[in-house]
This record gives C-alpha cells, sequence and structure tokens, in this order.
C-alpha cells in the first residue's frame, strides 16, 4: 500500500474518531453537556489525535528506516568479489536500485508478471531489452548478482510496505480506540487537545530555530573544508621549496593537496625523507591570505588568489552608496508622511511607497543595467555631457549603489515612520506649547526622540544592501577590485558566491568552498549588524513603555 | 478658617486678562463647547472643574491655540488676550503659544538633560544673548519651579530620569523660561502622589504673584485649595463661574451644588 493511501486513510479514520468521540462524549453525558469537564467537541479532537499523531510518527520514522534497512541488508549480500576493481559498492548499489524500479516500473506497465519480475534470471532471457519496451532504459547488461539483489531489494521493500501498513493503521486504530475508552464525564480533553497545540506551536518554534543551526552548521563545516584545503596547499608550497631538488630528481610534481593519498605521501617521505604534515602555521597564512588578500583571482587550474579585500570594499562601497541614497529620502519621506501628510495622502502615498518593496530584485537590476547605467555612461562616460570621461561601461559601482538606494527606500521609511508614529503626541504637544514651530519641534524634538529607532531602520537597511546579490550581478559587473572610483565596475561578496558556484563547479576544489568561505563572512558581518539594530532598537522601546 | 481663605482671595483681581465671548468648539460634528462667557483675571489662579468630557480641558486649548494641531476641531467666538482677538489672521498661534504657557496632564519632559529641557523655550525664541544669560534663566526658572536644589547636581542628567512629581516641575520650570504672561495647566497634579501635589500646589500659589494661571482639575479640594476663582463646566456649558469661596459654600445652579456634593460626576 502506497503511504498516499495510508495517509489518507489514517485522516479519514481521524475524521471518523472527531465523529465518534463528539457523539459519544454526547452520550456518556445523556445529552447534556453541561455535565461534561470539556465541550462535545474537545473529546472528538482527542479521539482524531490519539488517532492521527502516533500513526503519523511512526509512518515518517518508517518512511526514513525502510530504505536504509534494506539497501544495507541488500549490500551485506553482495559479494565482495564481484564488484569492479574500478567500482565501488556504492555504485553497484545504485544499479541495484535503479533496476529495481525499472522492474517496478515493467510491472505496472504491464509489460512483465510480479511472477516474472520475480522469478527472472538473467542468462535465461534478456532482461534489458524487456525493460527497455517498458521505457526504462539500463546503461549496461544486467549481471546476475545485481539482478538477484535487485529481487531481494524488490521483495524487501514490498514486505516492508505491507508491514508498515499493517504497523501504521494498527496504531491508529489503538489510539482510536484508547481515546475512545478514556472518554468519560470527568476526563479532560479540553486539557490534553490544548496539550498537543502547545507542542505543536513548540514544534513549530524548534524547526525554525533548528534550521538556522542547520544552516550554519553546514556553513563552518564546508568553510572549515575550504580552510584545510587552503592551509595544506600553502604547507605544499613550503614543502616543495624546500624539497625543490630531491622532488626534481623524482620527477614529482605536487599539485594537489597530498593528504589522503596514502601511497602518494609513502612516497613524499621516501623521496625527501620528511614527512608531509599541515601544521598551525599554515592554517594561520591560510586565514591570512583570504581575509587580508588585496586580489581575488580565482582560477580552477589551481594557482588562484582568494583574498576577499577587494569583495568586501565592493561590498561596502556599493553599500554606503545605496545608504547615501535611501536613508535621506527614505528619512524625508517618513517624516513627510507622519508629520505633515493628511489621512487621505497618507493612505495613498504609503502604500504606494511600499510597492517599491515589492519589486522583485531582478527587476531593480535589469533597470540597472538597461536604464541606469547607459542614463550614467551618458553623463560621466567617454564622450559624455559632462566630457568627464570617468566611465568606462554601464556598469558601475555607482550604477548598482543608485538602484539598490531606489530599491531601500521603502525599507527606512517604512520603519521610520512606525518609528516616528511611535513618540508619543504628549511630546509633540510640550514642544508646541512652548511656542515652537512644527518643524522645529520634529527637528529638535521627534528626530532625537525617534533617533535611536532610525538608526536601528538604518542598520537593517544596511544588512539588506550588503546581502544583495541581484543588483550588483547586473549592475555592478563583475571584476573584483581595489578602487576609489565610483564608476568603476567592483563586485561584491555575494555576486562571487554566484559566480564561483554556477558553471561546471568542482565541489571539492578551494576555488568553489571559497563560496562557503564567503558566504561565512557575509553571515557574520549581517548577523552583527542586525543584532546591533535590534539591540539600540529595543533599547529605545524601553524609553516609552 | 473659610473666612480667612476668603481674606486671602480678596486680591486685586480687577485686571481682565481673558475674556472669552459665545465661544464654541466643535470636533467634527461633536458640539464640545456650547456658547462660553467668561472672563479670567490677572495674576490670579482659575480653577476649572466639571465631570470627565464636559469640555474643560477644550476650552483650556483654546486660550493657547492648541486646539489647531487637530485637524478636525473647529473653535467659533471671541477670546482675547489683554484686547486682543487671538483668533485673528494676523495673530501667528506659535508666538501667542510662548506668550500662553501650558503644562500637560502627564509630565512630558523631553528625552534630553534637565538643562536642555528648561533652555528649549528660550532657545527657540532667543530669549538669551549667550551661554550665560541661557545658565542664568535656566536656574531662574528651576527656583521658580522649586526644582533647583534638586537639580542643580544634575544638569546634564537625561529629563526623564526625575522622579515624577520632580517631571512635572520641571515641565514647569519649563514652561516659566519662555516668560509667558498666563499659564495653563491641564490636571497637572493627576499623574503625581499626594507629596508631589502639595509640593506642585504650593508652587502654584507662589506663581500666582507673577502669572493668571488657569487650572484644570478633576479633584475639587485642589480647586478650593489653590485657586480664587472657580468655573464649572457641565456637557459643554459653562454653569457657573465666580469666587472659588461662593462656588463652593454658596453654589446657585442646582448642577454645580450636586456636583460638589459629589451626586453627579
Amino acid at each position: 500500500m502506497s503511504s498516499f493511501w495510508l495517509f489518507l486513510i489514517i485522516v479519514s479514520l481521524a475524521v471518523i474518531g472527531f465523529f465518534v468521540g463528539t457523539s459519544r462524549a454526547m452520550s456518556v453525558a445523556s445529552g447534556d453537556k453541561r455535565k461534561l469537564h470539556s465541550l462535545p467537541s474537545y473529546y472528538g479532537s482527542n479521539i482524531a489525535i490519539f488517532t492521527i499523531v502516533p500513526s503519523f510518527l511512526l509512518l515518517v520514522i518508517w518512511m526514513l528506516a525502510q530504505p536504509l534497512i534494506v539497501s544495507s541488508s541488500v549490500r551485506s549480500h553482495i559479494p565482495a568479489d564481484t564488484i569492479d576493481p574500478g567500482s565501488t559498492i556504492g555504485l553497484v548499489m545504485s544499479d541495484v536500485q535503479r533496476l529495481a524500479n525499472g522492474l517496478d516500473v515493467a510491472v505496472s506497465q504491464g509489460f512483465m508478471t510480479e511472477e516474472d519480475a520475480r522469478s527472472v534470471q538473467a542468462g535465461s532471457s534478456d532482461i534489458r531489452a524487456r525493460l527497455g519496451q517498458a521505457g526504462v532504459v539500463l546503461g549496461s547488461s544486467v549481471r546476475p548478482e545485481v539482478l538477484q539483489a535487485a529481487q531481494e531489494y524488490r521483495t524487501m521493500t514490498s514486505t516492508g510496505d505491507m508491514l508498515r501498513a499493517i504497523f501504521v493503521i494498527g496504531i491508529a486504530l489503538a489510539g482510536f480506540a484508547y481515546a475512545f475508552r478514556k472518554t468519560s464525564v470527568t476526563f479532560r480533553a479540553r486539557n490534553t487537545v490544548e496539550k498537543t497545540i502547545y507542542t505543536l506551536l513548540l514544534g513549530a518554534a524548534s524547526i525554525a530555530i533548528l534550521t538556522t543551526v542547520g544552516i550554519v552548521l553546514s556553513l563552518i563545516f564546508t568553510t572549515g573544508e575550504f580552510f584545510s584545503i587552503q592551509a595544506c596547499l600553502s604547507e605544499v608550497d613550503n614543502y616543495e621549496q624546500t624539497h625543490l631538488a630531491a622532488l626534481r630528481a623524482a620527477d614529482m610534481n605536487l599539485q594537489n593537496c597530498p593528504l589522503g593519498n596514502v601511497a602518494l605521501l609513502d612516497q613524499m617521505t621516501s623521496v625527501t625523507g620528511e614527512t608531509f604534515s599541515v601544521t598551525t602555521g599554515d592554517y594561520l597564512s591560510a586565514f591570512a591570505d583570504f581575509f587580508f588578500g588585496t586580489t581575488w583571482s580565482p582560477s580552477f587550474g589551481g594557482g588562484s588568489e582568494l583574498g576577499i579585500l577587494p569583495l568586501l570594499w565592493g561590498t561596502f562601497y556599493i553599500s554606503v552608496i545605496a545608504l547615501l541614497v535611501a536613508v535621506p529620502i527614505g528619512l524625508f519621506a517618513a517624516i513627510y508622511l507622519s508629520e505633515y501628510a493628511s489621512s487621505p495622502v497618507r493612505a495613498f502615498a504609503k502604500p504606494m511607497l511600499e510597492v517599491l518593496a515589492g519589486i522583485p530584485t531582478i527587476v531593480y537590476g535589469l533597470f540597472a543595467l538597461l536604464t541606469v547605467g547607459p542614463l550614467l555612461v551618458s553623463a560621466f562616460g567617454d564622450d559624455g555631457a559632462l566630457g568627464l570621461n570617468w566611465m568606462q561601461g554601464g556598469t558601475a559601482v555607482m550604477t548598482a549603489g543608485l538602484v539598490m538606494g531606489i530599491m531601500l527606500i521603502p525599507f527606512v521609511s517604512s520603519l521610520s515612520d512606525d518609528i516616528i508614529n511611535a513618540v508619543p503626541q504628549a511630546m509633540r504637544d510640550g514642544s508646541l506649547g512652548l511656542g515652537a514651530t512644527h518643524s522645529e519641534t520634529i527637528r529638535q524634538v521627534v528626530l532625537p526622540a525617534a533617533l535611536p529607532g532610525i538608526v536601528g531602520a538604518i542598520l537593517l537597511a544596511a544588512s539588506r544592501a550588503i546581502g544583495e546579490t541581484m543588483i550588483v550581478v547586473l549592475g555592478a559587473g563583475a571584476a573584483a577590485r581595489l578602487s576609489m572610483n565610483p564608476f568603476d565596475a567592483m563586485t561584491t561578496v555575494t555576486a562571487k558566491i554566484v559566480s564561483q558556484l554556477t558553471g561546471d563547479a568542482d565541489f571539492s576544489s578551494p576555488e568553489a568552498l571559497v563560496a562557503f568561505a564567503l558566504g561565512m563572512t557575509l553571515f557574520v558581518i549581517t548577523l552583527g549588524l542586525n543584532v546591533f539594530a535590534l539591540y539600540i532598537v529595543r533599547k529605545y522601546r524601553e524609553q516609552y513603555e | 478658617m473659610n473666612d480667612m481663605r476668603r481674606l486671602e482671595r480678596d486680591v486685586d483681581t480687577s485686571d481682565i486678562k481673558i475674556s472669552a465671548k459665545g465661544v464654541q468648539v466643535y470636533y467634527g460634528d461633536n458640539h464640545a463647547i456650547k456658547d462660553v462667557d467668561v472672563s479670567i483675571a490677572d495674576k490670579t489662579v482659575t480653577a476649572f472643574i466639571g465631570p470627565s468630557g464636559c469640555g474643560k480641558s477644550t476650552f483650556l486649548r483654546c486660550i493657547n491655540r492648541m486646539n489647531d494641531t487637530i485637524d478636525v476641531a473647529r473653535v467659533e467666538g471671541d477670546i482675547r488676550i489683554d484686547g486682543e482677538d487671538i483668533y485673528d489672521k494676523a495673530v501667528d498661534p506659535v508666538q501667542l503659544r510662548a506668550k500662553v504657557g501650558m503644562v500637560f496632564q502627564k509630565p512630558n519632559p523631553f528625552p534630553k538633560s534637565i538643562y536642555d529641557n528648561v533652555a528649549y523655550g528660550p532657545k527657540i525664541h532667543g530669549l538669551a544673548q549667550n551661554k550665560a544669560g541661557l545658565d542664568e534663566i535656566v536656574e531662574k526658572s528651576l527656583r521658580r519651579a522649586a526644582l533647583w536644589d534638586e537639580a542643580k547636581d544634575r544638569l546634564n542628567e537625561p529629563g526623564t530620569g526625575l522622579s515624577g512629581g520632580q517631571q512635572q516641575r520641571l515641565c514647569i520650570a519649563r514652561a516659566v523660561a519662555t516668560e509667558p504672561e498666563i499659564l495653563l495647566m491641564d490636571e497637572p497634579c493627576s499623574a503625581l502622589d499626594p507629596i508631589a501635589t502639595a509640593q506642585v500646589e504650593e508652587l502654584i500659589d507662589e506663581l500666582r504673584q507673577s502669572y493668571s494661571v488657569v487650572i484644570v482639575t478633576h479633584s475639587m479640594q485642589q480647586a478650593a485649595r489653590v485657586s480664587q476663582k472657580t468655573a464649572f463646566f457641565h456637557l459643554g456649558n459653562l454653569v457657573e463661574y465666580g469666587q472659588t469661596g461662593d462656588i463652593f459654600t454658596n453654589p446657585q445652579d442646582p448642577r454645580t451644588e450636586s456636583y460638589i456634593t459629589g451626586r453627579i460626576g
């Protein structure tokens, strides 16, 4: 029985349970609701919960565990000597799985009977051709032991599926019966139901937290891998330089990290007389190269320089320009909206401004590439209106910064607007009552009172600017460079993460793994900014409450 | 004791500072103040009493045109300060408010230092020639508000760090720093404990020497303690206005009598 049908059966059992429980509660109370501890629907929900929760848990655990158990059992039955020298047990297992799935397809489409699939021998008929009829393509001719394993795999899986159906439905029925028996006038069904809801909410919250932890851990591990490869490569350099002659004589050319290749390590030791080992110093130099390197030139053939500084500089430069655009405009818009605009204007203008926040960033990127870039070139470029010749092409820090600033305007204005509105009216009255004008009141009382919150809003906007990708990819170019000219093309950390991981990246090479180190650095920076922003916003809140 | 109080009250109250005639206030469709006529004397404390929502605060806010800041509020009628129509087009409400100070129900010090709170008005209106002049104004105002001794060593600390009673006296100091001619107080003690209330009341009595003080209060005892004249408002009407002693001992209108004896309100 497929898991989908199993799911439907459990759900319908639970629905039935709800109605049975409700009417059961009414009957034990002999029709008088007031005699019950809880409302009848709670008794119904209680039965539904006892039907659904344990059986679902079992179903999920079973679905996770069964493939593991089946494949490890099948794997142990494959004789080790039948594995080709170039192959591994993992590759054979994937053949087995493919074949088992192929047989499933063939049976379900009627090209084979179930009996056939179970008893067919590799020698007696051309299984490959028969599966081909069903549209299942196998790479090579099927070997007897693989076929046998596939058959075993199928048998075990179908037995497992049957057992699963029996157990899951059994548990569901048992839960149903247990909850049904507990239904009595004094049973506190409401408390049980609320405890379940509590657990559900707790579960949702934990998933959010666990996911964050999972993401961070995966970043940390891959970043660690990157640094260990870089440290190893730096030790390779040292090693080569110290033992240049010996290695030349033995015609050895070290390029990749030799760790993990025992034969090569042994050979190296015998040639040079020194054991190859990565030291703390190598790690330090890998860290230094990454964090303080001023050149970014990845090349997948080896010999790349992966310094983060040009990328950080690009990120910083673009973000600063974006904030220079977004903060004044956003703040002034917020002041206008919250202090001066009449309510019809506000009702119209605020949603309009927030529409900007709904535009996908890739669209902003297109705007940068097709409109803002050419416009800037026509003013600052070769033969431009200003005759300055500062700008070589449409993609530049300025282009991306301006467009990103436009993107951030609603972010700044919306948050600042809320914060300015949170300044108590009593403050304004106090100032107006002293004979201050509206604008003096805003400048000298409202804004200083709202300042910590506004700073928080700006920091949140900054962390968005730092993490922004698409506008940079399209608007700022791809060249990593350290330059002061805002009309030069530069690139950011995020844009480089994209370019390191797209295309035919070999995920074990440092050039691809560096993306994770970049991601980790970016994560730490934005996390720091966010924590700082939230700290300031929270401190501000305490002032009035 | 009552006689003594009456003697004390017979101060020079001949100068009319504020005169209002036929004042109507509307909040949208709600007719909040109905045809109020009142003359408020100089160097006197005038108390407005009445049940909640009777319009006493609204009327108070007409005197310094704070109602202008509310979009839906509309004021009709004639209010004159020293004979000048304050709703005349030629009058700048901002200048008017510098002349008519206001203290609010809840202490509302700005999130600035004590010094800057008091110096706020003088700085805006350019009352001080230099830093020394400003220092002098701040000290004088804090002294008048009976806060100098408590605050002189912590002028640079935030005003929000003071206790409730101190904050309210800071707000009074802030209001007197701009040297107003009239001081409006909207339930200035309703957020204070009895001790702070006593301090503020004592202060109000002293301020009478220089200003015309109009105070809105819910506490009839307070009105009796601090004011020379009392006006009773009910449902937007000015029901009765006269010497405080007369209002409390010999009310003319049955509604006033019901209110001060606690039967309505």
